[in-house]
């Protein structure tokens, strides 16, 4: 049986110059890191274009989470805002409620009592110091090492613990009224907190001691992803990433005066590198000024009100106000616009982690695969906080 | 949450209408057939208990201070006349621009003003949102905003503005501009070659208020996906959550098992009180 084949020479000749044509193309290889890559802690996706195992450019797609909660705002009273910022930084929430809170007691004029401020501070420091414990746990895994991720998880539960007995949420606390507190702390607290600290400096002790001081990991982030400080401002790099880099500003005390830490005696830690181990271990030293804040703030804290006295129903007066705050991430900011309503006009969240991250196409151009990893861990970002 | 507040002895009328005002915020915006004068006697009993507050009076018309004097001075030095106004906000200095000084407004921020550090970019609509008709969704729940089209601190010609901060690491100031953008072809200059971090806050303002950015290096979707349409930070862009699915306020609220289902929304407390006890006979028979 013969079959007719009506072949075409020139296009037979045409196909294997194809196939030469692909096995001789070396172009560069594209990976798609994320949307669900343990490293990206929730749902960042990278698309990275390879060289060999070196990056030739690095694309982040966000968006993944965006819940449009500056669209939300327009659409809530101003207490129910409270709900919905929790949700932007859900590592330290409690810290996301106090500009807010504060952005709006300015515009109403209103100013919550010392203990409010004192309570507020110690929580904020608190969240400090779980969000950090985690990091510093967790910065080792980023490296391949698995026992410091369960002593930062371990040692965390104990502040978390302490920020769910005076708020009763562990993660969204809600706690933040306008012109105060929900309520005051519970009994035996401050003296559980003078406690809880003693453990966070041992755990801050331990974790230095397995990861700092290991000689991967300094191999591993040492002059890896070095941000030079001109070239963060610029991209809005905040917090301790850009004090990693060397630049002395914490809005703590730079800033314009909000809770009571012009009242408190601390220091702020900067690192001349700007690599990957400089934003751990100024992140390690934060963790432990923020527990010395406690301390400081617990033999401090006056008595007296929780709550000043505010209206029943809450109408914020007409005006504009830019309200900025040192969040553990960096620097969170709320730009709110009021035109007398009882709920906002329009809330700009400026987040932290969304500049943090912004700087990724220019700093990971060039690096090796891996170290992306650790560049990302070290930049410590929240999901919520990028997409909002 | 300030229920528990001291009532002033003033506030005689409030005190009658105690029961109603325990309702929540948000039932009483839903209710928006109300009365505007017992809207207004609200108001007034808000008012009483309210602490005095300088604000409400002083605003945004403070004097600068010293530090946003030298900010504003510089700045009037090398832009001159494309300084439209200035203000102060709570401690901060606002300064609106002519939207061909946007870009030069940056540079002399960075180099004059040592503002080495970007805070964001973003936009305002200053359009009242619709509330009634098809294009406000049948969304009443959200709090009551003038209908009026009103201008923040420092002005604005029309409805759309591109605000931005930044602020100096090392003198540790900070300033906020604002320019206009005209609506009919929403576009101000590119601040990506003197701050690089502007790249993301430009693309994110170009797809939540369609403004664009001339001289931006990719224009494309951050947030949302390629194929959306619309702008949806722009007021006249509805809650779809809402278009879809109505928000019930408190009106929808389930009643409790062996609770008969309240009749009104609006049911007082002592009729709350009398379903309970009704509810603890059966229990107990």
């Amino acid at each position: 049986m013969s079959v007719d084949f009506a072949v075409d020479r020139q296009a037979w000749r045409h196909l294997a110059d194809a196939q030469v044509n692909v096995e001789l193309d070396t172009g560069d290889m594209i990976l798609n890191l994320g949307p669900q890559h343990p490293a990206t802690h929730g749902t960042l996706r990278l698309v990275v274009r390879l060289d060999g195992e070196r990056v030739v450019s690095a694309d982040p797609v966000i968006g993944y989470m965006h819940r449009g909660y500056e669209k939300l705002t327009e659409f809530r009273t101003y207490p129910q805002v409270t709900t919905l910022i929790n949700r932007i930084d859900w590592l330290s929430s409690f810290a996301n409620e106090v500009p807010f809170m504060h952005g709006a007691e300015l515009l109403m004029g209103i100013e919550a009592p010392p203990r409010a401020q004192y309570i507020r501070t110690i929580l904020t420091e608190l969240s400090r110091i779980a969000t950090f414990m985690l990091f510093l746990g967790e910065m080792g895994l980023q490296v391949g090492a698995l026992t410091p991720p369960f002593y930062g998880f371990r040692d965390r539960e104990h502040v978390l613990n302490l920020i769910e007995a005076a708020t009763g949420g562990r993660f969204h606390p809600n706690f933040n009224r306008i012109g105060g507190l929900k309520d005051d702390l519970p009994w035996g607290w401050v003296n559980e907190c003078r406690n809880t600290m003693k453990v966070v400096f041992d755990a801050c002790n331990i974790l230095e001691e397995l990861v700092a001081e290991n000689e991967i990991f300094g191999a591993r982030t040492r002059s890896i992803g070095i941000i030079p400080p001109e070239v963060g401002t610029g991209y809005g790099v905040s917090g301790s990433n850009l004090r990693a880099s060397g630049v002395d500003w914490d809005l703590r005390r730079d800033g314009k005066p909000y809770l009571v830490y012009p009242e408190l005696d601390f220091k702020v830690w900067t690192h001349p590198d700007g690599d990957s181990y400089a934003r751990y271990w100024v992140r390690l030293q934060e963790t432990r000024e923020a527990a010395r804040m406690v301390v400081q703030m617990l033999d401090r804290i006056p008595t007296g009100p929780i709550m000043a006295k505010v209206p029943r129903i809450i109408k914020v007066p007409e005006g504009e106000v830019w309200v900025e705050t040192e969040n553990p991430l960096g620097q969170m900011a709320y730009y709110v616009i009021s035109k007398g309503a009882t709920g906002p006009f329009r809330v700009k969240i400026r987040s932290a982690s969304f500049s943090n991250v912004s700087i990724l196409p220019w700093l990971l151009r060039g690096v090796y695969v891996p170290d992306v990893i650790t560049i990302l861990g070290s930049l410590y970002f929240i999901l919520g906080d990028i997409d909002r | 949450m300030a229920d528990d507040l001291e009532r002033e002895p003033a506030a005689d009328a409030a005190q009658e209408d105690a029961v109603a005002e325990e309702v929540s915020v948000e039932q009483q915006l839903a209710e928006t057939d109300e009365p505007a004068a017992a809207e207004q006697a609200r108001a007034d009993a808000d008012e009483a208990d309210a602490p005095p507050t300088e604000e409400q009076a002083a605003g945004e018309s403070r004097p600068l201070d010293e530090t946003e004097q030298e900010l504003l001075a510089r700045l009037e030095r090398e832009l001159g006349d494309g300084i439209v106004e200035s203000a102060d906000a709570f401690g901060m200095l606002v300064v609106r621009v002519k939207p061909d000084a946007w870009r030069r407004a940056a540079e002399v921020s960075k180099r004059e003003l040592e503002c080495d550090y970007l805070s964001f970019i973003a936009g305002i609509d200053w359009q009242p949102a619709p509330r009634e008709g098809e294009e406000a969704g049948g969304d009443t729940s959200s709090p009551v905003q003038p209908t009026e089209m009103t201008f923040g601190v420092a002005g604005s010609v029309g409805r759309l503005q591109v605000f931005a901060h930044v602020e100096s690491t090392k003198r540790r100031w900070g300033v906020t501009l604002k320019t206009d953008v005209d609506e009919r072809d929403p576009r101000a200059e590119s601040w990506v070659t003197t701050y690089p971090g502007a790249d993301w806050h430009e693309r994110e303002c170009w797809e939540m208020f369609g403004v664009a950015f001339d001289g931006h290096p990719s224009l494309r979707h951050l947030y949302l996906p390629s194929e959306f349409e619309g702008h949806p930070l722009r007021k006249d862009y509805p809650l779809l959550a809402r278009v879809v699915k109505p928000w019930p306020g408190l009106v929808d609220v389930e009643p409790m098992p062996g609770e008969e289902q309240p009749a009104d929304a609006a049911a007082s407390a002592e009729a709350d009180k009398g379903d309970g006890a009704d509810a603890d006979k059966e229990e107990s028979s």
